[in-house]
């Protein structure tokens, strides 16, 4: 069976500056794949070239067989592609109820929205709570929160995370996380996730690569990234 | 006192014109943050498309709609040929653009419909006088036309996914895009809006002020003042902004600077609110943590 997510010689960056040079890696239909690394590293830059909010020079993305390097950032989401960007991506003007309306926007399917949204609040209450409130007003958090049911609303395949422990409290990270171990088995949505945090990533992750300097160094399962004395070094801390 | 009425009655019928023209240019604004400077003349080119259509013997509101639909496509245009390329330039760039947009259209209908100023029927009549006189027909017609407009306007922005999606656009183009969002052809939309609430504002205004080719050259100062006073990043502000100034405006050219400074009440409102709340009655900084 053939991976959800394929790079083939993936190159890209800002301009003149190159940032990735050449990444192949995969993820598995229904997986949860975690790519790691420093600051720098290029993991976001992956990400964005992966929704073409940057251009691939090089190389391409494919999903589920369909190369869409070429393809516009909204064609890429309407082929299922959710994305929780760095900086989360809600549109801090709106109100809860707007960002999850806008989440919903390329759906046609009225009873299934509502349902997902059900399904939404009840791993995330708070939201419910919120409702009317404008997202710029919400605790990080709960903004996290927001980014991620906006996303799971347009009814990925994939979801991409980038960072999603990025500055919040230790206990909504652990819940979080915990959330989205839920939400991979229970909505049957591959992820994508990018992490600093390694030893939470490779919690959540069945297969891991870990980037340097725009290349990918190691890579395999979970375990065996853990497992990886230079990893454990650098990353893990033990 | 039926001075002062009649003073107000009429301040809020050529404020309700303001409102409209100040809605298009906060639209325009909420997503360039730019202002349009053309917005006036492409609506005085729509006032002239109008009245072409009535003289060759087209009903008034069949006139009045194509009119309007002609504008919508041609916001779109302007968009899709003129701003699109210039997008992501300097500020001066597309300020540039909005002046020689004006330049040419302005230039155009005195070219093709002359310079000559021109009569413009109205649709409202009545057979006795309204209100004991207080309003004009013309002046009820037209302001209520306007609300019926602001308010369609409203509601489409307000509940219709399609309106959401312009919005985020305007706010957020990067995670609309992430929500599947077509922004560029949002953008689009959203100047063929602006540009068919122009055009019917201009056909309302036309047959108080009668039709030239620098017709709407005041009154879009008086809408910026509008948009300015009620917050140049806020629709309600613009609306609210755009009556206020209409009122103010009759109210000062009656009994404080006469008619001939009228305009100056405008551009002392523009300095006057830049000087003292930048950010408009409405305007606010969004709040957000992070």
């Amino acid at each position: 069976m053939p991976a959800l997510l394929e790079t083939h010689g993936l190159h890209a960056g800002y301009g003149q500056t190159k940032v990735l040079h050449g990444i192949d890696f995969a993820v598995e239909q229904g997986g949860v794949t975690a790519l790691l690394g420093a600051n720098g590293a290029g993991k976001t830059t992956t990400l964005r070239a992966i929704c073409a909010m940057i251009r691939t020079t090089e190389g391409g993305v494919w999903l589920g067989g369909e190369r869409i390097d070429r393809l516009a950032t909204e064609e890429i989401v309407r082929r299922g592609v959710g994305h929780v960007p760095d900086g989360r991506g809600t549109v801090l003007e709106l109100s809860v109820e707007d960002n999850l309306r806008l989440g919903a926007y390329i759906r046609r399917d009225r009873a299934g929205v509502a349902a997902d949204l059900e399904r939404l609040f009840g791993y995330f209450p708070r939201l419910k709570e919120r409702y009317r409130q404008q997202a710029g007003t919400l605790s990080g958090g709960e903004q996290q929160m927001l980014a991620i049911s906006r996303a799971l609303l347009v009814k990925p395949r994939l979801l991409l995370l980038d960072e999603p422990s990025f500055g919040l409290a230790p206990l909504i990270v652990q819940e979080i996380f915990h959330i989205l171990r839920r939400i991979n088995a229970e909505e049957k949505v591959s992820i994508l996730v990018v992490e600093q945090n390694a030893s939470l990533a490779l919690d959540l992750a069945d297969h891991a690569y870990v980037l340097e300097t725009g290349r990918i160094v190691v890579s395999g399962t979970a375990a065996e990234v853990r497992q990886n004395d230079a990893v454990r070094r650098s990353y893990l801390g033990y | 006192m039926n001075g002062l009425l009649h003073q107000i009655a009429s301040g809020v019928a050529s404020g309700a014109i303001y409102a409209s023209v100040a809605l298009a240019l906060v639209m325009i604004y909420q997503a360039t943050h730019h202002v349009n400077f053309a917005q006036g003349e492409m609506a005085t080119l729509s006032s002239y498309v109008a009245l072409t259509l009535i003289h060759v013997g087209i009903p008034y509101w069949v006139a009045f709609a194509l009119a309007v639909a002609l504008s919508f496509v041609l916001g779109v245009m302007v968009e899709r040929v003129l701003m699109r390329p210039v997008m992501n330039a300097p500020v001066l760039t597309s300020v540039g653009v909005f002046i020689g947009l004006l330049l040419v259209i302005n230039a155009l209908d005195g070219w093709i419909f002359g310079y000559t100023i021109k009569a413009f029927p109205s649709p409202f009549h009545s057979a006795h006088p309204l209100a004991g006189g207080l309003v004009s027909p013309h002046e009820l017609g037209e302001t209520g036309l306007t609300l019926v407009v602001l308010t369609l306007v409203w509601v489409f922005f307000r509940f219709t996914p399609l309106g959401l999606a312009m919005r985020a656009a305007a706010y957020n183009p990067s995670s609309a895009r992430l929500c599947g969002v077509r922004v560029n052809r949002m953008l689009g939309l959203g100047w063929g809006l602006a540009a068919a609430i122009g055009a019917a504002a201009g056909i309302m205004v036309a047959p108080v002020v009668f039709l030239d080719p620098n017709m709407m050259s005041g009154i879009l100062l008086y809408a910026f003042a509008g948009a300015l006073l009620g917050g140049i990043d806020n629709a309600l502000g613009a609306v609210v902004g755009g009556f206020t100034v209409g009122v103010l405006e009759n109210l000062f050219g009656a009994y404080v600077v006469g008619t001939e400074l009228k305009l100056t009440v405008a551009l002392i409102i523009i300095v006057a609110v830049l000087l003292a709340k930048p950010a408009g009655l409405f305007g606010r900084a969004v709040q957000s943590r992070v």
